[in-house]
């Protein structure tokens, strides 16, 4: 099994190294729009929060949170779509003697690991832009387990959708919008009940809250960090099942 | 062995196969024939545990699909009709992944890739992207990709479809290479041609069932060697005769233009079917 997971990881290792830096430099660009534009643009007209750090320091945990989910989703969903919808080489895996969920953690964790190099360059950018916040195991594990969902979520998505347009629709209409309102850029005790509790259910609100609360050394909410980890049960059961339904 | 028993695939209100009998002997060329629609490639798909069968039974050396599928994956190898090689990685890595997926050791993965690729002529190829590889060579690179793991079946849809006929003639070359080292292959085709040049035995499908099964020759035999073939008022015509001098007589007493030739699969077909083979 293991020796399995090394092997489908081993396929998408080499097919980043080989483009290692090309994806370093653009993962680069969305982050330090960010950074720019609402760390030191809007940043700097709003006052400093209640806990004393500035809103560059609010705002960091957020973008890891967002774009660790954009990476690790678009690293699994677009390309296994395309190996399952239009290159057929997903085939190749469905018959060959290896289980199910290899295939699945390994995918997952090549996601992850996008996911983790592209954190690790807006960590540097963020200090580099004047940013506090302490980074410990906890908050390295929070990460990588949003990379984890988020990867399973892509896995999910392009085992179920037939369309690539569809495969657009999903950034659209669920990942946008927890882009920003997942507590990524401001508090979401601000919004409206209704919204605030459907927002609450998203995991994304949980790893920014997180995130958010290790950086600043605060008191860590485990019941978040019980949901995250619900999440990564029932979307790897998911992913299973679409594994599964793959072979009808 | 390939033991086929009773073999039902539905698609919603769709049989794609509808109970199929068939057993492939260790070491032939079983050549599955018949128009596209026939149920070739659900076939296919359902010895390789890509499709589920709904009914029936399938036993590949003793091992039961649905019970074995590990085992039998590590038995089998698989040469679909799409080019489904790995777009990102070189041709020597395309070999690599599937070895690694068959749990070969690193001194096996090297030995079996310079082998094959000598095999199939791809060597100066090795470091190449598939992406810049022609579409021969592409399939070429699937059987060697099959062939990885050696395997003691050798299952192929449709091998040689959409590619020129030398490229067409240098794959059968290969089958029958397969051949001589004891693999049993199993191939589905649409091309006449290619089913009565490279199989031991054939079995036609049509809508989902076996209409014939034999070596070609027998096939041939049996709807008649020779057949004369003229123009009618509505198509072309044909009647089939066992013996030359029977069909030469016929021909005689006919006032218009006709060939006198062989039969061949195709004319198996159309006689077993009233319709030709069209892709």
């Amino acid at each position: 099994m293991l020796y399995d997971i090394m092997t489908v990881f081993w396929r998408d290792w080499l097919v980043l190294k080989r483009r290692l830096g090309k994806f370093l430099l653009s993962r680069m660009v969305a982050p330090m729009l960010y950074l720019v534009a609402f760390g030191w643009g809007l940043g700097r007209s709003i006052p400093a929060t209640t806990t004393g750090g500035s809103y560059l320091d609010f705002l960091v945990p957020g973008i890891l949170a967002l774009n660790s989910m954009n990476i690790s989703f678009n690293s699994v969903g677009p390309s296994l779509h395309t190996a399952r919808m239009y290159h057929k080489s997903l085939e190749e895996y469905l018959v060959a003697p290896i289980k199910p969920l290899a295939f699945i953690i390994g995918k997952i964790a090549a996601g992850t690991l996008r996911g983790i190099l592209s954190s690790l360059i807006i960590v540097a950018m963020a200090y580099a832009f004047g940013a506090n916040f302490h980074i410990n195991t906890l908050f390295v594990s929070v990460v990588a387990i949003n990379c984890i969902i988020f990867s399973a979520l892509g896995f999910i998505t392009a085992m179920l959708i037939s369309s690539h347009e569809d495969m657009g629709s999903v950034n659209t209409y669920l990942l946008l919008p927890m882009s920003f309102l997942c507590g990524t850029f401001f508090s979401p005790d601000k919004l409206p009940m209704i919204f605030k509790a459907i927002i609450e259910v998203l995991p994304l609100t949980h790893t920014s809250t997180l995130l958010r609360s290790i950086g600043t050394g605060n008191e860590v909410s485990l019941v978040s960090l019980a949901i995250l980890l619900m999440y990564v049960v029932v979307l790897i059961g998911i992913c299973i099942w679409t594994m599964h339904k793959a072979c009808k | 062995m390939i033991k086929i028993q009773t073999l039902v695939k539905k698609f919603d209100k769709r049989t794609a196969v509808n109970g199929l009998n068939l057993e492939i002997e260790q070491g032939e060329i079983f050549g599955l024939l018949g128009p596209n629609g026939a149920g070739k490639t659900t076939t296919i798909r359902m010895l390789t545990m890509l499709t589920k069968p709904t009914s029936g039974d399938i036993l590949i050396n003793g091992l039961h699909i649905g019970r074995d599928d590990e085992k039998i994956k590590a038995l089998i190898g698989v040469v679909p009709q799409h080019i489904n090689l790995d777009q990102d990685l070189t041709v020597g890595e395309n070999l690599e992944l599937h070895g690694r997926l068959h749990h070969m050791s690193e001194s096996q993965r090297k030995t079996r890739t310079m082998e094959l690729l000598e095999y199939v002529e791809l060597t100066e190829r090795a470091y190449d992207r598939v992406q810049s590889l022609s579409g021969g060579m592409k399939r070429r690179l699937l059987i060697a990709r099959a062939l990885m793991h050696q395997p003691k079946i050798l299952l192929l849809d449709e091998p040689t479809v959409a590619l020129d006929p030398q490229v067409r003639r240098r794959l059968w070359d290969l089958i029958r290479r397969m051949h001589n080292d004891h693999i049993t292959v199993l191939l589905t085709t649409h091309y006449i041609e290619e089913a009565e040049n490279l199989c031991n035995r054939v079995a036609i499908m049509e809508k989902g069932k076996l209409i014939a099964l034999d070596t070609p020759v027998s096939l041939c035999q049996h709807v008649g060697a020779y057949v004369v073939e003229w123009e009618g008022d509505i198509g072309r015509k044909y009647n089939f005769f066992t013996a030359r001098e029977q069909a030469a007589d016929f021909a005689g007493t006919l006032d218009t233009t006709t060939m006198i030739r062989h039969s061949n699969l195709e004319d198996v077909f159309v006689e077993l079917t009233g319709r030709k083979v069209i892709g």
